[in-house]
């Protein structure tokens, strides 16, 4: 499994390098440069500013300049936000986002699996209809929509439950204070709830009618016994397979999150980095998610294989 | 029994056989699908909203444009909360946005942005991934390694990231946009035709064809082509709601189309941002734009069950 492991890690360096060869030309092809907007620079300045961050050199050089930086593991300056570099915008939105992208995660996978068991074991009837109408809901209204529907409801009318006011705040981070991150979570594992909940609906259905489950039925086991120890095991495989998916997907919505509700982590500094073609930020956002989403693949590929001993690594 | 009554009986069950109207998979198909209520009523729904969205533009009396200040953000007539600030008379049935300009209208440009969006990005990623896919399972061996080793590697570059860099590229250029959408989505597509491909090639008919003489092209055309059409056709309706969601997420994000054109995205967002005082301006694009992802996503399922030859 080691050696499986290693073979793997060594095979996703390419990769990596080839995403950020493709990030890098893509972006300099992009017609604009990051220093256009600004008000109309005597030339000679913009020269300097040019040579102070290599703009002036072919490009080939500024290449092989930003890759040489990179083997140090540093990701050259903020072309956008003087003063900082592109290490220290990460180092500070990251956590942030990590939180976020975490919390979400495991929120749907609890849900989604166990709405999709329950589904799957009232086959056809009301209860499994009503939960894969919802999850039908949650894979076609796009978190955009969502967003700001949820945000009004708790954070402007407030819902009264019971008596009680429920109020949360609709943006801002404030720390990452817990009445901050439930909403903005809530939005981002909607989807993926649905998704994985459709899944694990779909393969425990078929468990449930397999030979070995008919076996533990005969046996006198009592149901939840059959459904915990015996079909979930078997009917989860397909959710493990499809976490590299999901994290990718919940990389796409913290995107749109982190912009609508104002929270500081590192999508929101990609979507502002594209705008303003601040290249060195873009190139270290991508350059950490396409690492985060090659280890976590990889994790999830193991993790399969852990669970599963029918699949042998090769 | 003779040998000349022996014959006889052949003739006679071979006749008969013949008299049997054969069923092609196709034919199959588009019973189980006729069957399937959910998708024939989606076909529907999907087929008006595209004829509304091509032809009423042309015989409304407001335009996409058209400006009006004595008009903001006002209600449509029927709306049924009455403390709202104006109402939009008129024409206005789905109220006016904060330009004053009439939002039906908008809604149908955005579908047909929309709309366009998913039908011509589709069709670049079927034509690249069939292609790409089709060559990759035929020929296999280092090339087909190579070919799918690249799919991977653009595989695990978030796909999102990949469309906004494309959009600040193309920039300026919207149709371009469109192809550049299209020549991302079609890696699924790749590697679905690819496996398709991988096992018919090995079935006897792929090798009478070839025992028969038939070139490699002729080959993937006329006998691996029709075998592996059913998961296209479901991949493709499945593609295109992804395509027009991917669309209105940049336009949410500030990158989608340039006002005063618009499309689901803009008007979405729009919306959110005048939720408070003007909610339909939020639900109406919104709603839209979700049946039309329904009726996309209830579609493909319909056509999965449709041509799955596993339930034959």
């Amino acid at each position: 499994m080691l050696s499986y492991a290693i073979k793997r890690i060594l095979g996703a360096i390419p990769t990596l390098l080839i995403i950020i060869t493709l990030v890098f030309f893509m972006m300099r092809i992009a017609p604009g440069g990051p220093f256009d907007a600004q008000r109309h620079l005597p030339p000679e300045i913009e020269n300097n500013i040019k040579a102070a961050y290599h703009l002036d050199q072919p490009i080939w050089k500024q290449y092989g300049l930003y890759m040489a930086n990179l083997a140090h593991g540093d990701l050259g300056p903020s072309f956008k936000n003087h003063d900082f570099s592109v290490n220290e915008l990460i180092a500070d939105g990251l956590p942030v986002s990590a939180k976020l992208g975490f919390s979400a995660i495991i929120l749907s996978i609890v849900f989604g699996i166990t709405l999709g068991t329950i589904a799957a074991l009232n086959q056809n009837d009301v209860v499994d209809h009503g939960v894969m109408g919802l999850a039908m809901i949650g894979i076609t209204v796009p978190s955009f929509v969502t967003a700001p529907i949820l945000a009004l409801v708790f954070g402007i009318y407030g819902l009264h439950l019971f008596g009680i006011d429920i109020f949360l705040p609709a943006g801002g981070w404030n720390g990452g204070a817990l009445q901050n991150m439930i909403l903005p979570v809530i939005v981002l594992a909607l989807p993926q709830i649905a998704i994985i909940a459709r899944l694990v609906r779909g393969s425990m259905v078929e468990v449930l009618r397999s030979n070995y489950v008919r076996t533990a039925r005969a046996k006198g086991l009592p149901n939840y016994v059959v459904v915990y120890r015996h079909a979930l095991r078997e009917a989860l495989l397909p959710v493990v397979s499809y976490l590299g998916p999901a994290i990718a997907g919940l990389l796409t919505g913290s995107l749109i999150v982190e912009t609508i509700f104002g929270i500081p982590g590192i999508g929101r500094y990609f979507v502002e980095g594209a705008i303003n073609r601040d290249y060195t930020l873009v190139m270290g956002v991508v350059i950490y998610y396409a690492a985060f989403v090659i280890v976590l693949n990889l994790i999830a590929d193991i993790l399969y294989a852990a669970m599963d001993p029918r699949v042998r690594f090769q | 029994m003779s040998a000349a009554g022996l014959t006889s009986r052949n003739t006679e069950t071979i006749e008969r056989a013949l008299d049997v109207k054969g069923r092609s998979l196709w034919v199959d198909a588009r019973r189980r699908m006729m069957r399937n209520r959910a998708a024939v009523v989606s076909v529907v729904l999907l087929t008006t909203i595209a004829l509304v969205a091509i032809f009423v533009p042309m015989v409304w009396p407001y335009s996409y444009q058209q400006i009006d200040y004595s008009n903001i953000l006002c209600a449509p007539g029927w709306w049924p909360d009455r403390s709202v600030s104006c109402f939009a008379g008129g024409y206005h049935i789905f109220g006016t946005e904060q330009n004053g300009r009439d939002l039906f209208i908008r809604v149908l440009y955005g579908a047909r942005i929309s709309l366009a969006v998913g039908l011509v990005a589709t069709l670049v990623s079927l034509l690249i991934g069939v292609g790409y896919g089709a060559i990759a399972g035929f020929i296999g061996g280092k090339l087909d390694e190579l070919m799918m080793r690249f799919v991977d590697v653009l595989y695990s570059l978030p796909y999102i990231f990949l469309v906004i860099i494309l959009m600040v590229v193309f920039n300026q250029n919207f149709f371009l946009l469109f192809v550049a959408i299209g020549a991302v989505e079609w890696l699924t597509m790749a590697r679905i035709v690819r496996g398709q491909t991988l096992s018919i090639k090995e079935k006897e008919f792929v090798e009478a064809a070839r025992a028969a003489g038939l070139s490699p092209l002729k080959t993937i055309r006329q006998h691996i082509g029709p075998n592996i059409l059913g998961p296209v056709v479901v991949y493709v309706t499945l593609t295109s709601p992804t395509v027009i969601l991917s669309e209105s997420f940049r336009s949410v994000l500030g990158l989608g189309i340039r006002e005063p054109l618009t499309s689901w995205g803009v008007l979405i967002s729009d919306g959110a941002a005048h939720l408070e005082t003007a909610p339909w301006m939020l639900i109406f694009p919104a709603a839209i734009m979700a049946i039309t992802l329904f009726c996309f996503n209830f579609i493909g399922d319909g056509l999965r069950d449709a041509l799955d030859p596993k339930d034959r």
